[in-house]
């Protein structure tokens, strides 16, 4: 009985580069990632790729699938590939170093642009915080707190790829989360970061990243507080 | 690099917004241009309008009453995301405006026979 | 990336919303207006019936023609941004012309067609 193989396009090279095409034995039950190790290391040692924790939690893995981006490691082989074939690709938007790995710094540097971190007043001689977690403002948190920064959702959105000072849904769903963090005391200066053209203006509602997050996050949504709150914050001129 | 992630249906809403948008701001300067020829001393307004009633033009107004209504439909969808609370029917919003467009464009052509 | 401020760039994305909202009620009049003109075909004579010496009519196009001569410019500037490389002051410069365009032969178009009525 001879084994099913799956037809497997790799890009190879960095921004210039060429497909390169492999012939995997077919498996029950196989990832995406178990395709792509077979080849580094049963086939082609040359082949650079990222991956770590390989059971969804890590976010290393994630590359461009037959047009889309995803976690291989949660992506099995039978529910992507087309006509037994699959076509693999670097993350969208962020510079190739090489084959299917990225650099991923603009990505953070965004993040830390939007002002994506936590920012307290308290010291650890106060008491704790009683944040209710049904309250309005902790449950809009904690809808968004499950980010891993596997940059799927900065991948596949068009404004990411269109406007290169365009912060994305990333950076941004995280700076509404603490933006509806009672304890973070920068609120302003982190509405005046994602403000404009470059912030939450330039969302068009496309919703890739929503339809893309393997932990069903929503940028989108979030994106839309931050327009409503950055919108307030400036007619009230508490930003400029 | 196939655009495989744009196949989903807030994706189209956007294309057909933004498609819409710019079919109508291309027409629109000629449409307030045909509008003024009432000014002119000639029969010029009155002759662009009869002639606008053949069923190739009624078809093309047919598809500009379609792109309004699209334009109006998946606007309005907009602003209710980005000023309302987050709904989670979302898509059938989009669906709900894909409809209504068409609907409309289909009781003007019917109108104009 | 440009010097346009905050300020200004939330001013615009308002602005168009807010003219969204004008319009959205110009274009539902507009639209059943459309459908009921042109039942039998379109005529000169009733169009002109309708808007000429009607102060309504008048008051109505320019609230049209004055929203949409700011809501699509400002559309029109986020595409051009998005889909050329067209630096950003000449985006500007051609989406003010175009805006002054729809304005003129907006409110020529309005006052031109209610004058005909007024005796």
């Amino acid at each position: 009985m001879g084994a099913e193989q799956i037809n497997v396009s790799i890009w190879r090279g960095g921004e210039e580069g060429a497909y390169q095409a492999y012939q995997v034995p077919r498996l029950e039950s196989q990832t995406v990632l178990d395709v792509v190790t077979y080849i580094q290391r049963e086939l082609d040692p040359s082949l650079s790729y990222r991956f770590a924790c390989r059971v969804g939690v890590c976010g290393s893995c994630a590359m461009t699938v037959n047009g889309k981006a995803r976690w291989t490691c949660r992506t099995h082989v039978s529910r992507v590939a087309v006509n037994g074939s699959l076509t693999l690709n670097p993350l969208r938007n962020l510079p190739v170093v090489k084959d299917l790995v990225v650099d991923m710094e603009v990505f953070f540097d965004k993040w830390e642009k939007a002002l994506g971190s936590f920012v307290g007043d308290k010291t650890r001689d106060e008491a704790l915080a009683a944040v209710s977690p049904s309250e309005p403002k902790r449950k809009e948190a904690s809808a968004g707190i499950e980010c891993i920064g596997c940059g799927i959702c900065y991948a596949t959105c068009d404004v990411v790829d269109w406007n290169k000072d365009y912060l994305g849904p990333a950076a941004m769903n995280r700076s509404w989360t603490l933006i509806n963090d009672e304890r973070d005391v920068a609120r302003l200066p982190r509405l005046a970061a994602i403000s404009g053209d470059d912030g939450c203006l330039g969302c068009h509602s496309q919703q890739g990243c929503v339809e893309r997050c393997p932990k069903s996050l929503n940028p989108t949504g979030a994106i839309a507080g931050l327009k409503r709150e950055s919108m307030k914050a400036v007619l009230k001129g508490e930003i400029t | 690099m196939s655009h495989a992630h744009r196949n989903h249906p807030t994706y189209w809403a956007f294309l057909i917004h933004r498609i819409s948008g710019l079919g109508l701001a291309a027409f629109l300067p000629l449409h307030l241009y045909v509008l003024g020829l009432v000014l002119a001393e000639s029969s010029a307004f009155a002759d662009f309008i009869s002639w606008s009633n053949t069923p190739v033009l009624k078809a093309l107004e047919t598809g500009l009453v379609v792109f309004l209504a699209a334009h109006l439909t998946g606007g309005l969808r907009l602003l209710a995301l980005e000023f309302l609370d987050w709904r989670s029917w979302q898509k059938t919003l989009v669906a709900a405006s894909a409809g209504i467009s068409l609907c409309t464009g289909l009781v003007f052509l019917l109108n104009a026979y | 990336m440009t010097t346009s401020s905050l300020r200004t760039e939330t001013y615009l994305w308002l602005a168009q919303r807010i003219s969204a909202m004008v319009l959205a009620v110009c274009v539902v009049v507009h639209l059943a207006t459309m459908i009921v003109a042109v039942q039998g075909g379109l005529s000169a004579e009733e169009i002109i019936a309708r808007v000429g010496g009607n102060k309504l009519w008048l008051v109505f196009y320019l609230v049209f023609v004055v929203s949409v001569s700011v809501h699509a410019p400002i559309g029109l500037k986020t595409i051009l941004r998005e889909m050329t490389s067209l630096p950003t002051r000449r985006i500007e410069l051609l989406v003010t012309v175009f805006a002054l365009l729809v304005l003129v032969l907006g409110v020529r178009a309005a006052f031109g067609l209610y004058g005909l009525g007024v005796s």
